[in-house]
């Protein structure tokens, strides 16, 4: 901490070939990440994919077993966890029941010798941030789940670390209050002069947040990118499948390309190389259902199976031959009731070419 | 429609009925239990204190009490019983750590050695002591016949015989709840003082330890008031040279006959100890120690 104190502004974090192994499960299996500095970076993966451990090795509660962290410049695979300088937030928010919450937020100022007078005017300012202004003196008991993690944010921030490590913060919220949060802790990033390292297994709220998205999958980095590179072009049906909403449709190889219905396909990306399978990914919101040709445009004929009301949008179950269903979305704006095709109609389906991803059915 | 209603409602009313019923039924023998061998005697005994032996109402019992005989023996109740939950404290706060620092399986195992010792009688234990002990006991014998000593050490029938034997026989009563408690304790909450700053040692301290304050109360509690009124193991172990309360209320009955007297200190002593727990209540709320 002593070297990276000189200058207060926010660190980058670089992960090198970092291997993490329980007995022979590798956890961690060669993962190497550059976090840049100030920035947001979401940790994404199903459980058991080894996205808090890789928090954990951060924070220094996980020792690997071999590789390299630096903070900036300094290495920090053995610093011990109180000597790394990092905000942290936990799942279980992890306040200090006995204390009330603006002492739980002055603790970190007060590990680190602050005046009693300072602790508190600094604490004050840090609830005021998250909105909890007037609340210091309160129990913890006292609180409600979305004030506990305001205050856990509060006190991981309170002594200004460059770093702030979370692990699930809003994960025990209801939807509604999580929504609500995902958005205030994205302005509150703006205001800190933080890089942030968030895990969660919440693709909705990844996307949401952060400013890029490391997908972990068997304890490797399956893809690195902002969310919307993430979201349009995955680079593997794992990805593909575990960000959004997701139908997969078996395509055929042609040549150099693919084809769907004995029509061939105009891609937004390479064909990819070797002989296995194909998939195309598909979007449901992306399909259209009034499909004009205009040379950039794929199209897929399917009959209507079913047409389902879910408040802001409309699903049509489409069948697409050989019992392959695609599911389209319509905004339920854009639905009028009219225009809408009954059941057993058939249809074409427009997916414009940019929108089009093929993928190969084991990742390269 | 409103007849339905009606009928339910008779029903419901019915269940309710039934409910309480079987409430007061499960309870009622535990409680008449309680009043007559806890309360009865109690009401007996306080009675007693307040009649002379000529059977009149008087406070003669108690002005007695004021007698240099038994004033000692009120501090050297609270001394020992003070020192023994001392001790107690110094050797099952670290052990109780150990225990919920271990795997669950392991602490389950460790636990039944703590409790081993409530298998057996507690005069069974205290003469386990008295054959280490005294003069030709295993400690003894074993220290001469290394040639370590020349003469036998006097280890039993003093004060500190009497703390060993008592210290032995409370442990498991300061152990318990204090390790409930400490199982309970989140392991994140020491985790984030660390990953917040603090060093392990300064986390212990500042987290886990008040954390830990409710259960090593329930437990300081417990031992310090089962020792006021603690009667084998000093009595033996101290070979009559310590003198307890209980000692002094059981001679005053079998050699002096004098169940006034006696009475009066037996109320005494409880009223201390409930004023202790009062107090103790007061000051860190004893109900919260046990509901977490």
């Amino acid at each position: 901490m002593a070297a990276a104190a000189a200058s207060s502004q926010s660190l980058p974090i670089t992960v090198s070939n970092l291997v993490k192994a329980y007995g022979d499960l590798r956890v961690l299996d060669d993962v190497s990440i550059a976090i840049r500095p100030g920035e947001f970076m979401t940790l994404l993966g199903p459980s058991g994919s080894g996205k808090t451990t890789l928090l954990m090795a951060l924070a220094g509660f996980v020792s690997p077993e071999s590789g390299s962290i630096r903070f900036g410049e300094q290495e920090m695979i053995t610093t011990s966890p109180h000597k790394r300088g990092v905000g942290m937030v936990f799942q279980s928010y992890a306040l200090f029941p006995f204390m009330s919450v603006v002492e739980n937020v002055a603790y970190p100022l007060k590990i680190r010798g602050v005046s009693p007078a300072e602790q508190k005017s600094r604490a004050e300012a840090a609830l005021e941030m998250v909105k909890l202004g007037g609340y210091g003196g309160r129990r913890i008991n006292q609180l409600s789940g979305g004030q506990k993690q305001r205050v856990a944010l509060a006190r991981a921030m309170v002594f200004e670390p460059r770093i702030i490590l979370m692990d699930e913060p809003l994960s025990a919220l209801d939807k509604k209050l999580r929504e609500h949060m995902q958005i205030e802790l994205k302005q509150l990033h703006q205001k800190l002069d933080a890089t942030i390292v968030y895990v969660t297994h919440d693709q909705r709220e990844a996307l949401t947040m952060s400013d890029r998205i490391a997908v972990i999958n068997k304890g490797r980095i399956a893809q690195l990118d902002e969310p919307k590179a993430l979201y349009r072009r995955p680079n593997s049906l794992f990805v593909a499948d575990f960000i959004g909403e997701t139908v997969l449709l078996p395509v055929q190889r042609e040549g150099d390309g693919v084809s769907l219905q004995g029509r061939k396909l105009k891609l937004a990306t390479p064909t990819p190389s070797g002989n296995g399978p194909l998939q195309l990914v598909i979007r449901p919101e992306l399909l259209q259902l009034d499909a004009g040709d205009d040379g950039d445009t794929n199209t897929i004929a399917g009959v209507v199976r079913q047409t389902i009301y879910q408040g802001d949008s409309v699903l049509l179950i489409i069948d697409a031959g050989d019992g392959r269903e695609v599911s389209v979305r319509i905004a339920t704006s854009r639905a009028g009731q009219a225009s809408l095709p009954d059941s057993g109609s058939r249809i074409a389906l427009g997916l414009h070419r940019d929108d089009t991803v093929v993928l190969a059915e084991q990742a390269p | 429609m409103s007849a339905v209603i009606a009928m339910n409602a008779d029903e419901l009313a019915r269940g309710q009925r039934r409910e309480r019923a079987q409430f007061i039924g499960l309870s009622l023998p535990a409680t008449l239990l309680i009043l007559i061998i806890v309360f009865l005697p109690l009401f007996w005994l306080s009675s007693l204190s307040f009649l002379d032996r000529g059977g009149e109402l008087s406070t003669e019992n108690y002005q007695r009490l004021t007698g240099d005989l038994y004033v000692e023996a009120f501090v050297v109740t609270f001394q020992i019983s003070a020192a023994v939950t001392a001790l107690c404290v110094l050797l099952g706060y670290p052990l109780a750590y150990w225990l919920s620092r271990k795997p669950q399986h392991t602490a389950n195992l460790l636990l039944i050695c703590v409790l081993l010792p409530f298998w057996t009688a507690v005069l069974v234990r205290t003469y386990a002591w008295l054959v280490l002990l005294q003069r030709n006991g295993l400690i003894n014998n074993t220290l001469l016949s290394l040639g370590v000593i020349d003469a036998p050490l006097q280890l039993a029938h003093n004060l500190t015989a009497s703390i060993i034997g008592m210290v032995h026989i409370m442990l498991p009563f300061l152990v318990l709840p204090l390790y409930a408690t400490m199982k309970s304790i989140d392991g994140d909450l020491v985790r984030a003082a660390v990953g917040l700053g603090s060093s392990p040692t300064e986390a212990f301290w500042r987290i886990f330890v008040p954390m830990s304050l409710p259960g090593l109360f329930a437990g300081v509690v417990l031992v310090f008031i089962m020792s006021l009124g603690f009667y084998v193991t000093p009595a033996l172990l101290g070979g009559g040279r310590v003198q307890m309360l209980a000692q002094r209320i059981e001679s005053t009955i079998t050699i002096f006959s004098n169940w006034g007297a006696a009475s009066a200190l037996g109320v005494v002593l409880l009223v201390m100890a409930l004023a202790l727990v009062a107090l103790l209540h007061r000051v860190f709320g004893l109900d919260k120690l046990f509901v977490r």
